[in-house]
C-alpha cells in the first residue's frame, strides 16, 4: 500500500489510465482544431469529439446533438441558469433552487438577483430625482426612498415590473436527510417561475435527490428543469428522460477525466433554448463559442464511456467498503454521528462527525490520508460547511465533520489504514479536548455560556 | 494551508497537555472560546501565595494552530509572576508561530485564556481572603 491514500474523490478524481490513453494521440499527431472543415487534421479532431459525445450522451440517455461542451460543471451551471433566464425573459424571471446546491448555481443566482436589485436601485434615484426636480444620487436614495414613501409609489412600482435584468430566486431548505421536500418545491413555483435547480447528488453529504419526482413535477407546472449531476453521474443510475431534466451540467474531472473539460445536456424535444454567455464563432451551435479543447474532450468521452459501463459493479463495491470503513470507525469509536441519510446517498460518500474533534486538526493528525472537513478553519471564510448547517446539523458538530470519499481506485486495505488512524488520532485529539472531559463528567455543554468570539 | 514548522511542531508534541485540580485555591481555570465558533481552549495556573506561575495545563478544542497557541502559551507562562504573564499579548503568539491572518484568532483566544485563568485565580483568593 502507498501513501499517502487519496479518499477526497468528491473534489476530483484521479484520471483513469485508459482515458490517458485515449488523450495522448490528440495531444501528439492528432492536434487539429475540430471546426477545420478543409483538411484531415481537423477532420480527425472532429471524428474525436463527435465520438466522445456519443459516449458522454449515452452515459445519460440522451441525443448527441443535445451535449454541449463546456470548460467544466461551474460554466456549464452558470449557462444553464444564465442562459434560461436571458433566453425565457418574456415568460418570467424567477428561480427556485436548494440551500445546498454547489456554489457554482447558488452564486450563479445571487448575480442575478443582484443585478436586478441594481436595476431596480437605479429605477429608485431615476424616480426621486422626478419627485424632488434635481438629481439624487446613489447614497442619497436610502434615505429619501423613506421620505417619499416609494414602496407605495405607483410609477416606481410599475417601472419595476417592467425591470428586464437579473432574476428572483427562492432558496429551498432541505430536510434533515438532506432531501427536498417535494411539498414545498410545488408551493415555491409561481406563474413567473422559469426554472428549478436542483442537484442530482451533494457533494458534501452524498445526498441523491428524487430527480425523477422533482422533474414530473417541473414539467407539470411547466417550469424548466436544471439538474447539476456532477456527483451522482457514473455513481448512480441517470437518464435525462426519467428524470424529465431539461438541462445537466456534467463534469469528466469527477469521473476519472480530465479537468478543464464539461457539458451541458441542453433538450431538444420539447426544445430548450437558452442565450450563450460566450460570444465568439459559434461552437456547438451557438451556445458555447470557444475552439473545443479536443484532448480532453476525447477524455471525457472515454471516461464516460467507462463509468457507463462499469457502474452496477462499482458502485456495489464502492457500497461494501462504506460499510467496512464505517463499521470499523465505528467499532473503535463512541459518539460519532453520520451526516446526511444513509438510505439515499452516493455509494462512495460518508460524511461522520467525530463529537469534540475538530475537523481541521484531525485532518492534521492524518496527514497521509487526504479527506475533506466541513469545519470552518480549513475555509478563509471561517463559516462552517453551509450544507451541514441547512441540514439542521449544530456548528459545532459541523466544525467536527470528516469527509469521506471512496473512489475507483481506493482498496480494502487502505479503508483498514484509515479506521486504524482515525480511531488514534480522534483518540489523541479527544484526550486533549476539554469538552470532551466536560462531556464524559456529565456536563450538559449547552448550558455553558460560551463565549463566542 | 501550509502549517509552520512551530505549528506543527506543537501540535505534533504538545507541552503541558492535562488537568489541575480546579478546587484548589491557588489553581486559576479559564475557558474561552465557543464550540460553535471551532474552538475552545481551557486553560489552567496553579499560582504560588507569591504569585509566581508554578505550573500550567491545558486542553484545547481547535484547529492545529489552537492547539499550538495553547501548548506555547503554557510554556511561556511557567515561571512568570501573574502580572508578567498577564502582559503576553496575541501579537508575540501568533509572531512565534508564524500565524497566518486566518489563524489570528488562535492567538487571540490564547491570550484569553491567560487573563481569564488570572483572572479566576483572583477571584479565588480574593474570596479566600473575606
Amino acid at each position: 500500500m502507498k501513501l499517502p491514500i487519496y479518499m477526497d474523490n468528491h473534489a476530483t478524481t484521479p484520471l483513469d489510465p485508459r482515458v490517458l490513453d485515449a488523450m495522448l494521440p490528440y495531444l501528439k499527431d492528432d492536434f487539429g482544431n475540430a471546426a477545420s472543415r478543409n483538411h484531415v487534421f481537423g477532420w480527425k479532431a472532429e471524428a474525436g469529439v463527435e465520438a466522445a459525445r456519443k459516449h458522454v450522451a449515452a452515459l445519460i440517455g440522451a441525443d448527441p446533438k443535445e451535449i454541449v461542451f463546456t470548460s467544466g460543471a461551474t460554466e456549464s451551471d452558470n449557462l444553464a441558469i444564465k442562459g434560461v433566464i436571458d433566453f425565457y425573459r418574456a415568460k418570467g424571471d424567477h428561480i427556485v433552487t436548494l440551500k445546498t446546491e454547489h456554489k457554482a448555481v447558488l452564486d450563479s443566482c445571487k448575480r442575478l438577483e443582484r443585478m436586478r436589485q441594481e436595476r431596480i436601485d437605479e429605477l429608485k434615484m431615476l424616480r426621486l430625482g422626478e419627485l424632488t426636480g434635481r438629481d439624487v444620487t446613489a447614497e442619497e436614495v436610502a434615505t429619501l426612498e423613506i421620505k417619499h414613501d416609494l414602496e407605495k409609489d405607483e410609477q416606481l412600482q410599475r417601472w419595476i415590473s417592467k425591470v428586464q435584468t437579473g432574476a428572483r430566486v427562492t432558496y429551498l431548505d432541505v430536510k434533515k436527510d438532506g432531501l427536498v421536500d417535494l411539498e414545498q418545491l410545488k408551493a415555491a413555483i409561481t406563474d413567473k417561475t422559469v426554472l428549478v435547480s436542483i442537484m442530482l447528488a451533494n457533494n458534501e453529504i452524498g445526498t441523491v435527490q428524487p430527480v425523477a419526482e422533482i422533474g414530473a413535477i417541473c414539467r407539470e407546472r411547466g417550469v424548466l428543469f436544471h439538474c447539476d449531476a456532477v456527483q451522482g453521474l457514473g455513481k448512480v443510475p441517470f437518464d435525462v428522460n426519467a428524470a424529465k431534466a431539461d438541462l445537466v451540467s456534467i463534469t469528466a474531472h469527477k469521473m476519472y477525466g480530465p479537468k478543464g473539460v464539461g457539458a451541458l445536456y441542453v433538450r431538444r424535444k420539447p426544445r430548450v433554448r437558452i442565450a450563450p454567455i460566450i460570444d465568439g464563432g459559434g461552437h456547438e451551435r451557438g451556445m458555447r463559442s470557444g475552439t473545443l479543447n479536443v484532448a480532453a474532450i476525447v477524455g471525457f468521452g472515454k471516461a464516460a464511456e467507462l463509468a457507463r459501463l462499469e457502474m452496477a459493479d462499482e458502485a456495489k463495491r464502492l457500497e461494501k467498503l462504506r460499510t467496512r470503513l464505517l463499521n470499523g470507525l465505528k467499532s473503535k469509536l463512541d459518539m460519532l454521528v453520520v451526516n446526511g441519510s444513509m438510505e439515499t446517498r452516493l455509494p462512495g460518500n460518508l460524511n461522520v462527525s467525530f463529537a469534540y474533534v475538530e475537523g481541521e486538526a484531525l485532518m492534521m493528525a492524518i496527514k497521509d490520508v487526504a479527506v475533506s472537513s466541513g469545519s470552518a478553519c480549513t475555509s478563509a471564510s471561517l463559516e462552517p460547511s453551509y450544507v451541514l448547517r441547512a441540514c439542521g446539523v449544530d456548528e459545532d458538530m459541523a466544525h467536527s465533520s470528516i469527509r469521506f470519499g471512496l473512489g475507483r481506485f481506493n482498496t480494502e486495505e487502505e479503508v483498514d489504514y484509515v479506521i486504524d488512524l482515525m480511531a488514534r488520532s480522534v483518540g489523541r485529539l479527544r484526550e486533549m479536548s476539554p469538552l470532551y472531559e466536560m462531556a464524559k463528567e456529565g456536563i450538559d455543554l449547552k448550558s455553558i455560556a460560551w463565549t463566542a468570539h | 494551508m501550509a502549517y509552520s514548522e512551530k505549528v506543527i511542531e506543537h501540535y505534533e508534541n504538545p507541552k503541558n497537555v492535562g488537568t489541575l485540580d480546579k478546587e484548589d485555591p491557588n489553581v486559576g481555570t479559564g475557558l474561552v472560546g465557543a464550540p460553535a465558533c471551532g474552538d475552545v481552549m481551557r486553560l489552567q495556573l496553579k499560582i504560588s501565595d507569591e504569585g509566581v506561575i508554578q505550573d500550567a495545563k491545558f486542553k484545547t478544542f481547535g484547529c492545529g494552530s489552537a492547539i499550538a497557541s495553547s501548548s506555547l502559551v503554557t510554556e511561556w507562562v511557567k515561571g512568570k509572576t501573574v502580572d508578567q504573564a498577564g502582559t503576553i499579548s496575541n501579537k508575540e503568539i501568533a509572531k512565534e508561530l508564524s500565524l497566518p491572518p486566518v489563524k489570528i484568532h488562535c492567538s487571540v483566544l490564547a491570550e484569553d485564556a491567560i487573563k481569564a485563568a488570572i483572572e479566576d485565580f483572583k477571584k479565588k483568593k480574593a474570596a479566600r481572603g473575606r
